[in-house]
């Protein structure tokens, strides 16, 4: 079948997004960009290709289905041990990488080779039930939930080792780049759709011809359009390229086709973009050159106090008492912390402060680019953030009133869907020449 | 606001062109001659600037602000920076005072590569800029030269009234013109200064109907970019000379054929083929990535209809000239109505009227660090101009002549954007 | 109460009229005598001329530090002063809805566009822009501004303030004299018996003068400057005497000034809250009042960055000033990205070398709330200069 496909190549992750012929979305795949585009764009697709044939086989499932209404438990179970599968493959990568770069060091503890199988294996024992039924996973990321998962399993080895905590981080901060850097580390759909099937002896006979049928069938990109920071060296080709503003705001549209008003906080830049009906940008105003009240300012904030860049919102949400912050300069924001920790302040009334100061930055954005009207849109990695979200619907409803504020658990994908729907409809309007698709899985 | 000689100029020479250049090369050459030849030299500014004044005391004009964005053209100007910061000046302000702090202490030497002659006068026409007055006090510390201060009210509630009018006369009568005789030693000739503004206006007409050739659709002229060239004479040294009389009839001339042949404007890559956007500028070019920056728009398809900087010298086109029958009147009315010295709800009237009146798809504000008088409320007039105008506004900060702040990604990424959104608007209108 | 105790209670007084940035003083001021209430940027206005129509002059001098900007930043690019984005901000949130006018004194291109701003946020009020002259010939600056004085006051007159005559501008002036007489004095004390007066006080009384009447401001440093005097508790300590220039628009926070106290440093001299001390000497009651407000400011007005130097010497007022003052250091502390304060800078660098006095120089914006680096600096050349006179 046909597709088409959006990339948006943030500073942080890149995002694609598949779109079938009647504009539905198919799939999504999302990567940490790193220093190569080229890979990152590639995995990201490869990824929304394989998400894209698991909807396929839910579309085909759910017509030949003998009885329809166990077909969405049957679909989701499937899923849960692909992704199982996709999470197997991806650690056995992890597991080599980590044992190469552990290969490399020039002093080697004795036992850290068997400390790494410990800790990869007790991981492996580990995956059904990080994929079992109602399991809550906190992030789809393999970076996020490897990691989190590595890094106690190694803290609690080092412990009972001796075996210095920060050599099997440092290792994991290696071993984990190569695994997102690859473009086959995840798997193949047909292999991860065997097993998966393999494991669900008792579902419909059904569900495997769908599969088949699915694994078969040829994805033929018809359209692509690439958007994201530092677009001019994006790796598409020169009239495949949309400015990540005007992609943001047809993203958000047809997220939530009421959208006036989207705010995005990306990593680099924040956003603020006024739409039309149709979701076409009526006008908009990013941050200036200076990258404070921006993502990247939390990321520093959290190297600062040691800690993930997931955590700073649920701490922050603690906070009874924020404090006042002025400056959200990135350059002063590790001393100012310094100096308010060391005066007694709380961590979390700090950071609840610092939240607040990088909203204020873009509800001054949002003034410009002509106020918060309804529906509001917010999009972006800081969308994901708690304490963020807290702060922005307080100030928004503070200064416009009563408005409603969409923030979708696929936020974002948002500027990687409006590239979609802009190749989708260039599709039908030019000829086509491709972004380099990797391997179609056979 | 007149190319450096040395610059390359678009990629076509009209004979305009030629002329100017040779116009601009015999200037300096007279000043880098008067402390041969005795001539006397006036530093003074583009805004309020009284050229016919000095020409009829045969006084050398000097433009500091031109000398410092030819600076930045020539790639001179970090260097420049850096040796005045080093010397005390913060890095918060004005770039082309700190550009000509370091320039004066590199020898003086001017945008021709001679030797510029030290002031006998600052004439401090303190029009449309405070900072203005700091810089020549600044000068004064270095050359100990006389200073003549000229006043120029505000034109604070949108309009010049009869006091205003008075008191800038006064001062010219009382503070300029006295302290000209005494450098030169000549008498103040009415006469002669009546005859150079009579020329003034014969070039003011010319002028004017080439920044309007910018309603033609296409548009023949660049009317920001473009016409930094064609307002160079008239903003600097030459208004009220026969040259810049032939000069802009000869300009004028040529925009009529380009016009006739359907032509559009002249960018770096030469000659544009299709006009794809119109739009209306706000505030100053940066000078040190001048035609990258020209080159953004001109990649684009975009055309500078109209522009508030080319009005830096004198806002012509609502119908101001120089009057040679009220010699010095003229004079206060001319510095009076320059473009920084108007009220923020007029800069707003104006944007709106020409982006009807040129037929423009939006405006663009570049937004220079140095110059708060530009740019100080520049947010407000978006907001009100877009709301007035209805036509969307595009916002993107560089500086004048400080290179460290030209984020060429960061403005080609929101030019883009900005023109994207104002392709997919006519998209979606056409739908 | 002790002396001491008075005095705190009413550094407290005055304090809390300060830190009451809705003016709600100003409205109980109105509602008592229904008359007009009008706002005044920095640096100078002719308070006289407004209270002798009857009208309340209110120092505007841009927010504290705990006051959030919202909506003031979306007017202003990062690159400007702060000062006008709390003016916005207090615009806009209601704070100044007492004033019935704002006048914005000629000092900047930044407060001359805001005047503009102002029209278009606020059409309902009176903004005046106070275009005061740069040319000081009373028969031309002179004749300028006492026509804009007479257009001011034409104005107040048509929003329902009592007609200006010569007899109660005279009054005024009688008032605003001794006002003015009072703020000497206590700078006098200060520059005598510096740790009789603290700066950080003497700034807080300062501040409640702008927002009150002058006939409570009066009262107000007459008995501050009672009290100090009299204080005999304070001891002088081992400290280094400062100039502090470069602060006469927006101002530096309380807590910058307590930190440089606290770092070793005695301000003997400074540019805070300067309307009370532009014009230095009393202006005459007898003659024609109005021109006499005219001439003061031509000829008797502090020699401001703001304020053109005709034929004199730049700097040699701040010389004149560390002569007086007996300063042995200079600090200049401007604003970022103040144009006034930051291009005069280089020169009254050199007035003070010149004078042999040794300066350091940093900024900081009304809202700054982290004083590490400043304090670091101003204590160690507090203690260069202890140690240099020392030796």
């Amino acid at each position: 079948m046909n597709y088409t496909v959006g990339i948006d190549l943030g500073s942080t992750t890149t995002k694609a997004v598949v779109l079938g012929e009647d504009g539905a979305v198919l799939g999504r795949g999302i990567t940490n960009s790193r220093s190569n585009y080229d890979v990152a764009c590639q995995v990201a697709l490869s990824e929304a290709l394989i998400n894209t044939r698991f909807s396929l086989i839910a579309g085909e499932f759910r017509a030949l289905a003998r009885d329809p209404s166990r077909a969405p438990a049957q679909i989701a179970a499937l899923a849960r041990r692909f992704r199982a599968e996709q999470y197997r493959s991806q650690l056995r990568v992890l597991d080599e990488e980590l044992h190469r770069f552990l290969a490399r060091l020039l002093t080697r503890p004795p036992g850290a080779a068997s400390v790494v199988d410990r800790i990869l294996g007790r991981m492996s024992a580990e995956v059904d039930d990080l994929y079992a039924d109602g399991a809550r996973r906190r992030s789809d990321f393999f970076r996020d939930l490897a990691g989190s998962r590595y890094l106690a399993l190694a803290e609690e080895e080092a412990r009972a080792t001796g075996i210095g905590f920060d050599l099997l981080a440092g290792l994991f901060d290696k071993a984990i780049l190569d695994v997102e850097n690859s473009s086959e580390a995840a798997g193949h759909f047909d292999q991860h759709a065997a097993v998966a099937l393999g494991g669900l002896p008792d579902a419909d006979p059904t569900l495997a011809a769908a599969v088949a049928r699915v694994a078969s069938m040829p994805l033929t990109q018809v359209g692509s359009v690439g958007t994201g920071y530092g677009r001019a060296r994006l790796p598409f080709p020169e009239g495949h390229i949309r400015s990540e503003i005007l992609c943001h705001g047809l993203g958000a549209h047809a997220m939530y086709p009421g959208t006036r008003t989207v705010l995005d906080i990306g990593g680099q830049d924040t956003k603020a973009i006024q739409v039309d009906e149709d979701g076409i940008v009526t006008s908009f105003q990013m941050n200036d050159r200076c990258a404070a009240g921006c993502g990247r300012y939390l990321g520093y904030i959290a190297d600062e106090m040691s800690l993930g860049l997931h955590e700073l919102g649920p701490i922050a949400s603690q906070s009874s008492a924020p404090v006042r912050i002025n400056s959200t300069c990135t350059v002063f924001a590790g001393a100012e912390l310094r100096e308010r920790l060391s005066l007694g302040e709380k961590r979390e009334d700090i950071l609840a402060g610092l939240h607040r100061a990088i909203v204020l930055r873009a509800m001054s954005l949002l003034a410009r680019s002509g106020g918060v009207k309804d529906e509001f849109t917010f999009t972006g990695g800081v969308a994901r953030n708690e304490a963020a979200v807290s702060a922005l619907c307080a100030l928004v409803e503070e200064n416009y009133g009563a408005r409603t504020v969409n923030i979708s658990e696929d936020s974002i994908y948002t500027g990687a869907l409006g590239a979609a729907l802009f190749a989708l409809r260039a599709a039908s309007r030019e000829s086509h020449s491709s972004i380099d698709a990797p391997e179609e899985p056979s | 606001m007149s190319p450096a000689p040395t610059t390359p100029t678009p990629a076509q020479k009209d004979s305009s062109q030629v002329r100017q250049k040779e116009m601009i090369a015999r200037h300096f050459d007279r000043l880098a001659d008067a402390p041969g030849t005795g001539a006397r030299s006036a530093y003074t500014f583009v805004p309020g600037n009284l050229t016919e004044l000095l020409l009829s005391f045969d006084v050398l004009p000097v433009l500091p602000e031109i000398n410092a964005l030819q600076s930045a053209m020539r790639g001179k100007t970090a260097e420049y920076i850096a040796m005045a910061e080093k010397l005390g000046h913060s890095e918060d302000v004005c770039t082309y005072v700190k550009s000509d702090v370091g320039m004066m202490k590199s020898g003086n030497v001017g945008p021709t590569g001679q030797r510029l002659p030290s002031p006998d006068l600052l004439l401090l026409s303190y029009t449309g800029c405070f900072t203005f007055m700091k810089w020549f006090e600044l000068l004064r510390e270095e050359y100990h030269c006389p200073v003549a201060m000229l006043h120029v009210p505000y034109q604070a509630d949108g309009r010049i009234t009869d006091a205003m009018r008075a008191y800038v006369v006064e001062q010219l009568r009382t503070e300029v013109i006295p302290k000209l005789e005494a450098i030169t030693g000549r008498a103040y000739d009415e006469d002669r200064l009546k005859a150079l503004l009579a020329q003034s206006a014969r070039a003011e007409d010319d002028l004017v109907w080439v920044l309007q050739s910018a309603r033609h659709v296409p548009s023949p002229i660049d009317a920001y970019f473009g016409a930094v060239y064609y307002v160079g004479p008239i903003f600097s040294a030459f208004r009220g000379t026969e040259d810049a009389v032939h000069y802009y009839r000869e300009l004028r001339e040529e925009i009529e054929e380009r016009i006739r042949l359907g032509k559009g404007p002249v960018t770096p890559d030469g000659e544009m083929d299709r006009e794809r956007f119109r739009v209306v500028v706000e505030g100053p070019p940066n000078w040190t990535s001048f035609r990258q920056f020209w080159k953004m728009f001109a990649d684009e398809g975009a055309v500078a209809v109209a522009s508030t900087y080319s009005k830096v010298g004198g806002v012509y086109d609502l119908g101001f000239r120089h009057d040679p029958d009220h010699p010095l009147e003229t004079l206060a009315e001319y510095c009076l109505g320059c473009y920084t010295n108007l009220n923020l709800p007029t800069r707003i009237d104006l944007l709106t009227r020409y982006l009807s009146e040129y037929l423009a798809d939006g405006f663009l504000i570049n937004s220079v660090k140095s110059c708060n008088s530009f740019s100080a409320g520049q947010l407000h007039i978006l907001r009100e101009v877009e709301a007035r105008s209805g036509r969307p506004g595009g916002f993107i900060e560089s500086d004048l002549v400080d290179p460290r702040y030209f984020s060429a990604a960061n403005i080609k990424n929101r030019l883009e954007s900005y023109f994207q959104m104002l392709d997919q608007k006519r998209l979606g209108a056409a739908s | 109460m002790t002396p001491d105790q008075q005095r705190s209670a009413l550094v407290q007084r005055a304090d809390a009229i300060f830190r009451d940035q809705s003016l709600a003083a100003v409205g109980e001021w109105k509602a008592r005598t229904g008359g007009l209430a009008v706002g005044f940027l920095p640096i100078y206005v002719p308070r006289e001329l407004l209270h002798a129509q009857g009208v309340l002059p209110v120092g505007l001098m841009g927010g504290r530090p705990d006051l959030e900007i919202i909506k003031g930043d979306a007017y202003y690019q990062s690159y400007i002063c702060h000062l006008p984005r709390s003016t916005i901000e207090l615009g806009l949130n209601g704070s100044y809805d007492a004033l019935d006018g704002i006048v914005f004194p000629a000092i900047c291109d930044v407060i001359r566009n805001l005047s503009g701003m102002w029209q278009m946020l606020f059409p309902r009020v009176l903004v005046h822009y106070l275009d005061v002259p740069q040319n000081f010939d009373p028969a031309i600056g002179g004749a300028f501004y006492r026509r804009d004085l007479e257009g001011l006051a034409e104005a107040l007159a048509a929003r329902g303030a009592r007609r200006l005559t010569d007899d109660n501008l005279r009054q005024s002036i009688a008032l605003y004299n001794e006002d003015r007489r009072l703020v000497r004095e206590l700078y006098a004390l200060r520059r005598r018996e510096p740790w009789k007066v603290p700066t950080a006080e003497l700034y807080v009384v300062l501040r409640a003068g702008l927002l009150l009447p002058v006939e409570e401001s009066t009262p107000l440093f007459a008995e501050y400057l009672a009290l100090a005097a009299a204080d005999a508790s304070r001891r002088p300590q081992d400290q280094a005497r400062v100039l502090v220039a470069g602060s006469f628009c927006e101002q530096p926070p309380l807590g910058l000034i307590k930190t440089l106290e606290r770092a070793g440093c005695y301000i003997v001299d400074d540019d805070f809250v300067q309307v009370h001390r532009f014009l230095r000497s009393d202006i005459p009651t007898d003659g024609d009042p109005l021109q006499r407000l005219v001439e003061a400011f031509l000829t008797d007005a502090v020699a401001s960055p703001t304020r053109y130097i005709g034929d004199g010497v730049k700097g040699a007022d701040l010389e004149r000033r560390l002569a007086e003052s007996g300063a042995e250091g200079v600090l200049f502390c401007a604003p970022s990205f103040c144009d006034p304060a930051l291009l005069d800078q280089p020169m009254a660098a050199r007035a003070a070398e010149r004078a042999g006095i040794p300066w350091t120089a940093f900024k900081y914006a009304e809202n700054s709330a982290q004083f590490q680096v400043i304090r670091e600096q101003a204590g160690t050349f507090a203690d260069s200069i202890k140690l240099w006179s020392g030796a």
